[in-house]
């Protein structure tokens, strides 16, 4: 993997231009499938200029990869999915605009599982993306290019987006490093909906300062999204010190039921290390968590249902050969440009939403949310932060779960609360199991990034000294 | 139980505030090319996200004040889930429980005065225009305008008060009436202003008529479904509920007949807004209410001592009754209320123009003329109607077609002349027929070229014969 300060040094050595060529050179060689579209000549075009004039910004002249769910002006934008054929935003998204003001080079966009629904990166469009540690498993999903991209060490940093693990679960996946903030900390203005109450964009990198420092760039207010907090600007990349001491970690026993072996050790291993360095555990329990991923699934597809309504055909995306009636083109679009898992989840959505039903399902999905928010507030009233496995298991094989959807639905058991709740989780790698990676997340406080990153940071700190 | 029983929903578009509902676009793309007054937000593009407007909140919480509604604690958008071309996101984001306002009511003047339940009052955003090539059943294609996307919508519900489609009407009008004077409401633009009426007769199922877009047409399209439904009870068929589409161009409503079940719209909060306090708004809204069109009714026939009658039509228009206002400080209110409310409002009906169209000092002075008795009523009308239709000033006028009224010795004059080249006429009114005087009065009016007083031109003849 390529670090930022890597790149920097490089960078130093030779220039903007040669080390951003490289990377394209490997990208182009590359059997990971990680990008639906690459942007090399504007990315080298920039890299000139950076050499030209000096590299200006937190992020001058660093290369980044960006989820193809996030607005890009005269980029195209996909989703993974067929129906956005040949749509290119006419804007950018409000992290685009950050990334663009601190000097970062957009290297390209990132595969996905279409619209962001699933964990594996098998539903785009486009083909599955691969995992750098076997080529013949997933990468997690639904980020899957932009962690196997930084895993394979192709780019150092990349953008993802979480709605129920799509940051962490191919960061645990693939062995780097991915966060999810707060539900508000960073805007959406720009991210294509998948399920607006849920999701956030994310970073990920191969480290945690790598980390810290774009969540410094993206996050802050936004006044184009109304779900944007106002929160006191501090840099995060100033919280990273290396001391636990303080820290009190809880350990919900409900995340560790199902979890295989392996994972289960890897993750224990880690929190006893923490347990060396001076923080303090004890087990707790979310008592709501068996009721988190049908919640989750809910009041996801059903806000699904309603996002994924404008693609039809009128204002940009796919067209049929043949104009007809309006009831046609649009069912005929969406029959054509929709893949399986979109479509499953569009019509559960909307079954989920309809009358007779809505008080069923959605509001009881709802009042399961709060019950689960109330589960993370609880718990925090005795600890700072909570540990526990990202992933049930290690990445599985491309097309072993694709043609049973509950069972891949089951693999985010652990990612989905934490965005019901909308409190903060990083995942970092804490281990192997048969020569995959295994992920640990730390779930902090709202707001409270500060805490989880200076927890990674320190724990990368150590293991990397052990290793 | 009345006859007929009568519910409306007014659709008004809050269109003289500046900005669309949930984004910065302006407002004023009347006269606009199609689709020059667009942003990501209101042509849905993917990952934009609405952003309320709070102007409008606050303009929607005047017009239920004005209404008397009750305004909620809280609330919040939902959205309205359906497929239609004019709609880019696939919903509509609009309101649903927790509305702005509930429980208001409006108080109509027609045969004595009725009072007008409203239910609720909510705020929506506007769809995009539609415009089809050629009849919309034969329709080849058709073009989206998205400039009226977004636009901010406030719809008015009324419980089932209205007893008739005069009634209907009267309360359009006063509503338009309110809007006006809140100063958040163009009626005279497009899309201003669109009406479902729900409407049964006794005994009868209820119909809901769409896609009304004037004031006439709701009274016209209810007065037709009285009509079909009172036919259809005297063949003994029975009147099924039915959602009907007001043909503007036949001024009759058409049965829809889809096929679809009632539609389902999935309502569900808008996860992209956040819900809002309003109430800690209201009281400060309230004092900087305007005076609404009742209290200043009220107000004119207190101060100006003018008639109901008056007062009621120089009150129907913001405009009109600040010009009343104008000139009535310069001159007697009750003759500007005359000259305004009967002659200036008919000339200016009778040209479809509003009252912007007149200058108050123009008519001050014209009415100073009159009072200084230069020149006669007559002429005080044809003044007006010049001003109108060819522009000038009053002064100009009088001078150019010669107003001017006529000295007495001028007419003493063309009395005279009458008299003596209409010997038979002279003979006729010595013998007593009336009619003589009328001609005689005519041959002077004409020797004068209409300008003298005729009542001068009477007195004289009838003193010289």
């Amino acid at each position: 993997m390529t670090s930022i300060s890597e790149i920097k040094k490089r960078m130093k050595e030779t220039s903007a231009e040669e080390v951003v060529q490289s990377l394209f050179d490997k990208i182009e060689r590359s059997k990971l499938n990680a990008f639906i579209t690459l942007t090399k000549e504007q990315a080298l075009k920039e890299a000139r200029k950076a050499d030209k004039n000096g590299a200006k910004g937190a992020l001058a002249a660093i290369p980044i990869a960006v989820k193809d769910n996030i607005s890009t002006r005269g980029i195209r934008t996909t989703c993974a999915s067929k129906i956005l054929k040949g749509y290119v935003p006419p804007y950018d998204a409000h992290v685009i605009g950050r990334l663009k003001a601190e000097g970062a080079i957009i290297i390209g966009k990132t595969n996905m599982d279409e619209f962001a629904m699933g964990s594996s990166t098998e539903t785009s469009f486009f083909g599955p993306t691969r995992n750098p540690h076997d080529l013949s498993r997933v990468p997690g999903g639904s980020s899957g290019g932009s962690a196997a991209t930084v895993a394979g060490g192709e780019v150092p940093i990349a953008l993802g987006s979480d709605t129920g693990g799509s940051v962490r679960c191919p960061a645990s996946f693939c062995g780097v490093v991915g966060l999810k903030p707060t539900y508000g900390l960073v805007s959406r203005y720009g991210l294509i909906s998948y399920a607006n109450s849920l999701e956030q964009i994310g970073p990920l990198g191969c480290s945690v300062e790598d980390v810290a420092l774009l969540l410094d760039v993206i996050a802050g207010h936004d006044p184009r999204d109304s779900t944007s907090h106002v929160v006191k600007k501090k840099r995060y990349i100033d919280e990273l010190e290396d001391d636990v001491s303080d820290i009190k970690i809880g350990v919900p026993k409900e995340y560790f039921e199902g979890v295989d072996k392996g994972v289960e050790k890897a993750v224990w291993d880690g929190i006893k290390l923490l347990e060396d360095m001076g923080a303090s555990y004890s087990e707790i329990g979310l008592s709501h968590t068996k009721y988190a991923l049908a919640s989750y699934y809910i009041i996801a597809m059903s806000e699904a249902s309603s996002n994924l309504a404008r693609f039809d055909g009128v204002r940009y995306g796919l067209r049929l050969k043949k104009d007809k009636d309006w009831h046609t083109t649009f069912s005929e679009i969406r029959a054509d440009g929709f893949g399986e898992e979109v479509k499953r989840r569009i019509l559960l959505g909307t079954y989920a939403l309809s009358a007779g039903y809505y008080g069923r399902y959605y509001l009881k999905a709802l009042k399961v949310r709060t019950l689960i928010k109330q589960d993370f507030e609880n718990a925090f009233k005795k600890v700072d932060v909570l540990i526990a496995p990202t992933m049930p298991f290690t990445a599985f094989k491309i097309g072993e779960k694709i043609d049973d959807p509950l069972s891949l639905y089951m693999a985010d058991v652990n990612t989905v609360p934490i965005n019901l709740a909308g409190v903060p989780s990083i995942s970092i790698p804490c281990g192997f199991a048969n020569g995959l990676p295994i992920g640990m997340q730390i779930i902090g406080k709202h707001f409270d990034e500060g805490a989880i990153l200076r927890m990674a940071y320190t724990f990368e700190k150590h293991v990397e000294a052990t290793e | 139980m009345k006859d007929v029983i009568i519910g409306l929903e007014v659709h008004v578009q809050l269109n003289k505030l500046n900005s669309k509902l949930f984004c910065g676009c302006s407002t004023k793309y009347h006269d606009s090319e199609p689709n020059t007054y667009t942003c990501p937000v209101c042509l849905g593009l993917p990952g934009a996200l609405p952003v309320l407007n709070r102007a409008i909140v606050e303009a929607a919480i005047k017009v239920a004040l004005a209404l008397n509604c009750e305004i909620a604690e809280q609330t919040l958008f939902y959205r309205k889930n359906y497929y239609y071309p004019d709609l880019p996101k696939g919903f509509q984001i609009s309101q649903y429980d927790y509305p702005i306002a509930t429980n208001g009511k409006l108080v109509i003047e027609g045969d004595g005065e009725r009072q007008i339940r409203i239910k609720r009052v909510h705020m929506e955003e506007d769809p995009a225009r539609l415009v089809h090539k050629g009849p919309i059943e034969r329709s080849k294609y058709s073009l989206i305008d998205y400039n009226r996307s977004g636009m901010p919508l406030l719809e008015v519900v009324t419980e089932p008060d209205l007893g008739s489609p005069k009634e209907a009407r009267q309360f359009l009008n006063k509503l338009r009436n309110i809007l006006e004077y809140l100063d958040v409401f163009d009626g005279s633009l497009e899309g201003a202003l669109r009406v479902d009426a729900n409407i049964s007769l006794a005994g009868g199922a209820r119909t809901e008529v769409k896609n009304i877009s004037s004031y006439k047409g709701v009274e016209k399209a209810l007065s037709f479904e009285i009509v079909r439904q009172k036919n259809l009870m005297r063949r003994g068929i029975k009147v099924v509920q039915e959602t009907r589409h007001y043909d503007e161009a036949r001024g009759v409503t058409i049965s829809l007949r889809t096929k679809e079940e009632e539609k389902d719209y999935r309502y569900f909060p808008e996860p992209d807004l956040v819900p809002f306090k309003v109430k800690d708004k209201v009281a400060e809204i309230r004092k900087c209410l305007p005076e609404l069109p009742d209290a200043k009714r009220r107000r004119f026939v207190k101060r100006y001592n003018i008639s109901e009658h008056h007062a009621k039509v120089l009150t129907s228009e913001l405009g009109l009754a600040n010009f009343f206002e104008n000139v009535a400080a310069k001159v007697g209110a009750n003759q500007a209320a005359t000259w305004i409310a009967d002659v200036l409002k008919g000339e200016l009906n009778y040209r479809d123009l509003d009252i912007s169209a007149f200058s108050p000092e123009h008519m001050i002075q014209i009415l100073h003329m009159l009072e200084e008795k230069n020149i006669t009523e007559k002429g005080a009308v044809q003044v007006i109607r010049t001003l109108l239709d060819k522009g000038g000033t009053p002064a100009e006028i009088v001078k150019q077609k010669g107003l001017l009224k006529v000295d007495e010795d001028v007419i003493a004059k063309a009395v005279d002349e009458a008299i003596k080249e209409n010997p038979a006429a002279v003979k006729d009114y010595h013998a007593g027929k009336n009619e003589a005087l009328h001609f005689l009065v005519g041959q002077v009016m004409k020797k004068t070229s209409g300008k003298a007083d005729p009542n001068v031109v009477n007195k004289l003849l009838r003193e010289k014969l």
